[in-house]
């Protein structure tokens, strides 16, 4: 129906591309993130068994290693919470844009 | 490397607590032995029955489209499927598993848990939201949307099954394995009674059904640990350096512990395992499936947030019971067989978890986390059963068999007899497999998942040039070569087929498979000329209009 001459408004509406530029740049920064935080542990685990090992603070039992692995967690939940902030503030308000000017 | 391999079969991130069973005991605790009758952990678990029949009573009721059936009419919240998904996600294997890990061998433990969450972000960022604004009820909707519906949706619906019944296999074995050691009834009665209670959910309450017992899941496994956790913490005046320095001093690798061990040392196998990990979440139809459920992109990127943050936080009390298992446990005479140290857990490493639940709260919350750990299983294979029978009824009956020329009554019916017959491989797969060394099984599907289901969907989304000879000879050819190269490495043709030396040198294939999966599907669409080719790629732009905006996508039913 009305989808088909929405679709081509769209096309050539510049916020769409605007949209579609802002966004994946956005999704492929935070994935490139999130993959160099994996692999350098990865490769910290393969490599720099010794480093991990270091204990935390002069004579205490907690190695490095612990404050890392847990911060890799805690860091893949803050960049989802991030791309879902920006992903249904502002992208969502000019996709809303977006659809009502195809109308 | 060995260990990494039994380790990963141990942890099998959604579900197979089977690998609980056959990786870290590997080789004493093939067969699990029977305990006697647990009738705390009977009771309790009668109640978690009575609980979500009732529920698939109440769904049944509300099940009346194909939609209802397939995604629960698409009316979830984000923050339901968040739990649901965790629900799916979190397995005994990892409950169980990681545990077992962590009080074997310390912080080796926290590599499994961080591996198996940094998928998500990954799903968030690339594939969530198009994954709703695309789809319908299955994955192979978005996969097949501007390509030729027939080779594509076979080729999806053939990806599908592969994973749900390897998938399935892991976790009737494993759920037999670990009834017969919690509330010690025989292996076989075990596996009909999860068969059974599966079939019914899936059967009469669809994915309302499906998805409820996955919250409730997730909420008793949630709460459960948070509650160990604190009886650990609360022993050591919520000090984690109190913690370890108990745990170092009484772990017979001391120090050893609080750094990694042998786990990951080829640097091939370790980077392979990493991608495998971290992309195999992304391919798994169960999980993919979850997606249709809410009612938009907004909804759909939610769920992800809360699913991550559930999944994260469940893997760090993980952590905390294994080191709470090596302290209150390991030191008990009561837990250890023979009553002396070095003697062993009772019932395996894998029981470190339920033996730290009798340690802090007595044979009351024993039997609550036997339980749980029982409702786990039952949520993970409600979700796999759903998923592989929409592969058969959605995709295989209603898209190719039928060309689309079917009532929604008939696709329905169509999925419920899916379901059983699902059901009834499951249970005598189950048997079959009982006393053969399914450690591999996890590892296969992951790498399955990443090598072919996940590149198809990637660049259907991601890639105007992608045609339909590309997507199935690509797809295919990561599907098969995942499958060969886990056959042909030593878990499988060592240890299974007892070849003197394995073909494939390393443990998992993903490093190999996925890109080879990208490679072929690139090369094999710009390879073609066809005018469908021509066709496909003109159709990107409507497609990624769709896809960007949600223009078009499916809208809850109403009620």
């Amino acid at each position: 129906m009305s989808n088909k001459i929405a679709s081509g408004k769209i096309a050539n509406n510049p916020k769409f591309h605007e949209l579609v530029h802002k966004r994946s740049v956005f999704a492929w920064t935070l994935t490139a993130v999130i993959f160099t935080l994996y692999f350098g542990f990865v490769f910290l685990i393969a490599y720099g068994k010794a480093f991990l090992g270091t204990p935390l603070f002069e004579g205490s039992v907690t190695t490095v290693g612990f404050p890392i692995g847990v911060a890799v967690i805690l860091s893949a939940i803050a960049l989802t919470g991030i791309y879902v902030r920006r992903a249904n503030g502002e992208f969502d308000e000019l996709n809303r844009q977006i659809i009502e000017e195809s109308r | 490397m060995k260990t990494i391999k039994n380790a990963f079969a141990a942890l099998a991130g959604s579900g197979s607590l089977l690998l609980a069973n056959v990786a870290l005991a590997a080789g004493d605790m093939g067969q699990a032995e029977k305990q006697a009758t647990n009738w705390h952990a009977i009771i309790m678990f009668v109640l978690f029955v009575s609980v979500t029949l009732c529920i698939t009573y109440w769904a049944s009721k509300r099940t009346r489209t194909a939609s209802d059936f397939y995604t629960a009419g698409g009316g979830i919240t984000g923050f339901q499927n968040g739990m649901a998904i965790a629900g799916d996600y979190m397995s005994a294997a990892s409950f169980l598993g990681i545990s077992a890990l962590v009080y074997a061998s310390g912080y080796d433990g926290l590599i499994f848990s961080v591996g198996w969450l940094v998928g998500w972000p990954v799903i968030l960022f690339l594939l969530a939201e198009r994954l709703r604004n695309l789809g319908k009820f299955t994955f192979a909707d978005v996969a097949s949307y501007r390509l030729a519906q027939g080779p594509v949706r076979i080729f999806a619906a053939t990806a599908a099954l592969v994973v749900v019944i390897f998938y399935l296999i892991g976790q009737m074995v494993g759920a037999g394995q670990l009834i017969k050691l919690l509330f010690g009834l025989d292996f076989i009665y075990a596996v009909i009674i999860v068969g059974a209670l599966m079939m019914v959910y899936v059967t009469f309450g669809g994915m309302v059904a499906t998805t409820w017992v996955q919250i409730i899941k997730a909420g008793l496994l949630l709460g459960g640990a948070t509650f160990m956790a604190l009886g650990v913490m609360a022993h050591f005046g919520f000090s984690f350096e109190a913690l370890f320095a108990k745990a170092v001093e009484i772990h017979p690798k001391h120090g050893a512990i609080m750094a990694p061990g042998a786990l990951v040392t080829d640097p091939v196998d370790a980077v392979s395992l990493g991608l495998t990990l971290m992309f195999g979440t992304a391919g798994l139809p169960h999980i993919l499936m979850r997606f249709f459920t809410v009612p938009d992109a907004k909804e759909a990127r939610k769920s992800v947030f809360f699913a991550t943050g559930f999944i994260g936080y469940f893997y760090i009390l993980t952590f905390i019971i294994g080191f709470g298992a090596i302290t209150l446990v390991s030191i008990d005479p009561q837990y250890l067989v023979g009553g002396v140290a070095g003697g062993g857990l009772k019932g395996g490493n894998n029981m470190a978890a339920v033996l730290l639940a009798h340690a802090i709260g007595g044979d009351l919350f024993l039997g609550f986390i036997s339980a749980v750990a029982f409702a786990t299983i039952l949520a993970v294979v409600s979700g796999l059963t759903l998923a592989g029978a929409s592969a058969i009824s959605h995709d295989l009956y209603a898209s190719v068999i039928a060309r689309g020329r079917v009532t929604e009554g008939t696709e329905v019916m169509v999925s419920r007899v899916a379901s059983i017959f699902l059901g009834i491989i499951a249970v005598i797969l189950g048997i079959i497999f009982e006393k053969q060394n399914v450690a591999f099984i996890v590892a296969l599907t992951f790498s399955i998942a990443a090598s072919g289901p996940f590149p198809v969907l990637v660049m259907s989304m991601f890639w105007r040039g992608l045609t339909t000879r590309g997507a199935v000879i690509g797809g295919s050819i990561g599907l098969v070569m995942s499958v060969g190269l886990v056959v042909l490495s030593k878990t499988v043709w060592v240890l299974s087929f007892h070849n003197a030396a394995a073909i494939f040198p390393w443990n998992y294939p993903t490093l190999f498979s996925m890109p080879a999966s990208f490679f072929f599907i690139w090369l094999f669409s710009i390879l073609d000329g066809s005018p469908r080719a021509v066709a496909e790629r003109a159709a990107y732009e409507a497609q990624a209009i769709r896809s960007e905006t949600g223009l078009g996508a499916e809208t809850a039913s109403s009620h």
